[in-house]
This record gives C-alpha cells, sequence and structure tokens, in this order.
C-alpha cells in the first residue's frame, strides 16, 4: 500500500479530504503509482502529468522521506519506505504566484 | 418572475449571484472552485441550466467543469467524482480537460509555429481555455478558444475537445504574437441567422470570419490601424480586445481594439472607427444593449502602460447611435481614486426589460445597472479579481 500526499487544490478536485492510500502491482515507481493515482481519481489526469508527454508539471514537486525526488526518472524505484507505506510521497505546489 | 443569474470568474474562484426580475436583492454562491483561476463561465442558450465554466492554474493546467442544474453542482464531463477509469468503457477518462492541437496533413496543416515576442518562430503550446461558448441551439456543442491562439470544439457536452484547425491553418499563423497576456483566442461570436458563420478574435493576431461552420477562415481586419504594425494595410498582428454583436443584426460588429473603439456594417469585411470623444479609446469591454442595437458600452481605460481608469474616476460611457457620440455614465460608480481594470470578458447584459448591464473589476466588484446604464450599484464589492461576467436572464 502506498500513500500519496496531494496538494489542496487536487484534493478538492478529487474530492478526498486526507492521504490517498493506493496499491501498487509491481515496483513502486513514480510512473506506477502516479498511474494508479489516476486511474482511480481520473480527473486528475493531466493535473500532475502532461496529458501528451507526460512530464512532471514545471511547478510541481516530487518529496519523500525529506529528499527532493522530482528529477528522478519516472521508472526509478520509490525510497523503500514509501513503497512499504512508512511514509508517504509528498506532491507540493510551487510556492509561487498570489 | 423573470429571474437573473450572473456568473461570476475571478482569479480564486467562481461565483453565481442570482436575483429576480426586479435586481435589487442578490443572493452570492461561491466560491466554486476556491483557489483556482475561473476564467470564464457561461450557460447554454438551448438549456439554462446547462453551464460551462474553464478553471485553470499554473501549476495543475486546464479543467473543464459542467454543470446541468444551474451552478448547485459540478462536474469534469465524462469523469463524475469517484468514477473509476476502465480502458473497456471506451476512451480514457480525462479527455475533458485535453486539448491536442490538430496538425495532422489530413485535417489541416502542420502548423507548429507563430511568431515569438523576439521576433523568431516558437512552437504552439496549450496553456488554458480563455473563453467558452455554448451553441445557440445545441447544449452539448459548445466552443472554447485557448491559448496559445486557437479553436476547440466539443460535441458531446466537453466530454471531447477537436480543433478547427482550418483557423490556424489558412496561412497568417506564422505571423501570429502573443500580446502581453499571452497570445490567447478570446472571443468567439455565434451568428443567429447563419449557423455557418462565426467571428472570433486573437490577441494579437486580430479577428477571424468563418463561413462555412469553421473549416475555414479568413481575416477581417481591414480598416485596423495599429501603430505598433509597420505596414498600416497588415492583414493580421493586429490586438482585438472584443467583439460584440446584436443578435437581430448580425452583420453588425462592434469592436474593442487595443486602442480604439471599431464598428463594421458588412461583418467584418471593413472597420471604421468610431471612437468619437471617448476620454481615451482604450479598454477591453465592449456590448450591446439587449433591445437597441444601435445602445453600445464601453468602459475606457486610461492606456496600455496604466491599466485604470482616467483621473480615477470610473465611467462607463455609452453611445445610442452605435458610436462616435458619448455620454458618460457615473452614477453610484466611484469617481475618485478608482484605479481598477475591467478585463475583456467582464461585461454582459441582460433581456429584462429594462436592460441591466453588469461589469465587474480587478478590484472585485460586480457593479450593475437595471436601467440601461443610468444608474449603477455594487452587486458585490470584495470578490478576488474579476476575470469574467455572463449573464443569463431566466424565466
Amino acid at each position: 500500500m502506498i500513500r500519496v500526499i496531494l496538494p489542496p487544490h487536487l484534493r478538492g478536485l478529487a474530492h478526498v479530504s486526507g492521504e490517498v492510500e493506493l496499491d501498487i502491482k509491481g515496483p513502486a515507481t513514480q510512473r506506477s503509482v502516479l498511474d494508479a493515482l489516476e486511474a482511480r481519481y481520473p480527473m486528475l489526469q493531466g493535473t500532475i502529468r502532461d496529458h501528451i508527454t507526460q512530464q512532471r508539471r514545471p511547478f510541481l514537486r516530487f518529496f519523500a522521506c525529506e529528499e527532493d525526488l522530482s528529477h528522478e526518472l519516472p521508472d526509478a524505484l520509490l525510497p523503500d519506505a514509501v513503497a512499504s507505506g512508512a511514509e508517504p510521497l509528498l506532491i507540493l505546489g510551487a510556492i509561487a504566484g498570489g | 418572475m423573470s429571474k437573473v443569474r450572473v456568473l461570476v470568474g475571478t482569479r480564486k474562484g467562481a461565483f453565481v449571484l442570482t436575483s429576480d426580475g426586479k435586481r435589487e436583492k442578490w443572493e452570492v454562491s461561491g466560491p466554486h472552485f476556491a483557489g483556482w483561476e475561473m476564467y470564464h463561465l457561461k450557460g447554454s442558450p438551448a438549456d439554462p441550466n446547462r453551464l460551462y465554466a474553464s478553471q485553470t492554474s499554473g501549476w495543475f493546467g486546464q479543467i473543464i467543469q459542467r454543470s446541468d442544474d444551474g451552478g448547485k453542482t459540478w462536474v469534469q464531463p465524462g469523469t463524475p467524482p469517484g468514477e473509476a477509469t476502465t480502458p473497456a468503457a471506451g476512451p480514457p477518462k480525462g479527455d475533458s480537460n485535453k486539448f491536442v492541437y490538430d496538425t495532422s496533413t489530413e485535417t489541416g496543416k502542420p502548423l507548429t509555429t507563430h511568431q515569438w515576442y523576439d521576433g523568431t518562430q516558437h512552437p504552439w503550446e496549450f496553456k488554458r481555455v480563455w473563453h467558452l461558448e455554448p451553441s445557440l441551439s445545441d447544449p452539448d456543442t459548445v466552443y472554447a478558444g485557448v491559448e496559445d491562439a486557437a479553436l476547440f470544439r466539443s460535441k458531446d457536452g466537453g466530454k471531447s475537445w477537436h480543433e478547427l484547425s482550418g483557423l490556424r491553418g489558412h496561412g497568417t499563423g506564422p505571423k501570429w504574437q502573443p500580446g502581453a497576456g499571452g497570445m490567447c483566442l478570446h472571443t468567439i461570436v455565434l451568428d443567429p441567422s447563419n449557423p455557418q458563420r462565426m467571428f472570433i478574435a486573437i490577441s494579437a493576431a486580430g479577428a477571424f470570419r468563418t463561413d462555412d461552420g469553421g473549416k475555414t477562415w479568413r481575416p477581417i481586419n481591414r480598416g485596423l490601424k495599429s501603430q505598433y504594425i509597420p505596414d498600416p494595410e497588415a492583414e493580421v498582428g493586429h490586438c482585438v480586445h472584443r467583439i460584440a454583436m446584436h443578435r437581430s443584426r448580425p452583420g453588425v460588429l462592434f469592436m474593442q481594439k487595443h486602442w480604439d473603439v471599431m464598428r463594421s456594417d458588412n461583418a467584418g469585411d471593413s472597420w471604421q472607427e468610431v471612437s468619437g470623444n471617448l476620454p481615451t479609446d482604450f479598454g477591453f469591454v465592449i456590448d450591446v444593449h439587449a433591445h437597441e442595437p444601435e445602445t453600445i458600452y464601453v468602459v475606457p481605460i486610461k492606456s496600455d502602460s496604466e491599466h485604470f481608469p482616467p483621473d480615477g474616476k470610473l465611467r462607463v460611457y455609452r453611445s445610442r447611435k452605435g458610436g462616435n457620440e458619448w455620454e458618460e455614465l457615473t452614477k453610484g460608480l466611484p469617481q475618485r481614486d478608482c484605479y481598477v481594470n475591467v478585463l475583456r470578458d467582464a461585461m454582459a447584459v441582460d433581456s429584462l426589460d429594462k436592460c441591466g448591464v453588469y461589469f465587474g473589476t480587478t478590484g472585485g466588484q460586480v457593479y450593475a445597472s437595471t436601467d440601461a446604464g443610468d444608474n449603477w450599484a455594487p452587486v458585490v464589492r470584495d470578490l478576488p479579481a474579476v476575470l469574467s461576467v455572463e449573464v443569463q436572464t431566466l424565466p
């Protein structure tokens, strides 16, 4: 079970209030977690990754275990603590704008 | 008794303002989609409870929302909350937010670049939906004007979108360039007498018309003068801010250009300036009285470098002669220390008698006049900056 914490705007869009828990088949990677997230909450498609390129949107970052994972490859394994559910994967909006 | 519903898009959410036909007491609903930029909301003329909304964010991209109950509840078309995606069920969900430029050789031309600020060519990149224009006859058909400039259409209630690629592909695209607000298609005007004809406007390219339902387009900018363009007869490159039409005379168009208020009596084939005695002819909004096709409204803004009313006085100007002769309307509007802006999609009229006129400001006020502009009062005073105002007159 993977735990994901969404930024407030996306929690509102997905109609969830707290952490999201996802079951992943196979290795836990950014791609597999986001695929599972978008399958459960299709209204989030395009909001974290670009619809076409599947690249992370520029003003979003991925953190876990106090590390910035934003520039890791999509198929790189997430930390064991995230894969085991001990730590959440944080999706954060950059601090910018008004 | 008739009712009025005012749809307000702001920098931080959407608001729905409702009143009875007297338009004295208002109920305010919102914020809907709190924290999101709501560029535009508009109702279907064929089904007033069908509303479309453009919800957007620099962080999270573009969301299309739809309401089928007049704004009480909203869904992303095709993706109700909690509904799971299963490939066997058909196309992937989330398509309602997907705007993909058509570069195929079959349906258009592989046109992929426009002019960038430095004069070089730059690829088209989708950023957001500026304007949604529902069909006059079919609640499931709606047009979207987007940045970077292109026109999309949905025929399934917003579930999927397809570009009308003949607009970008007609030939002048490489000369289009972004204005300060981006290269946006912000105005879509449908001809009520001819379903094959529509008008659109782009900053900064100009106005365009189709007479075959969107397959082919041609620029309609003859008579526009833009001092920043070296060629006084330039076919494109003009920063048109807004076009308005009265449904009883679809061949007559009124335009607020970057500078200059313009008029066309031949469906855009040629334009004449009608700025007349306006204190400044820079501005964004322009609209037409619901029952008097020669009565038009603008809100003059000081200049393109000072986006606020001249002398700190918020004044609507009305011409009852289709331009050239303008009267200032000030009763109920702040006449000192007012430095708000009124953006291009932020004025609308109702169709009651007397005609109601509404506009929103970047200071968060929505003003209404229930007597065609003679007197004004704020409906709300402290919303986030207003991006768009649309009005529905309900039975």
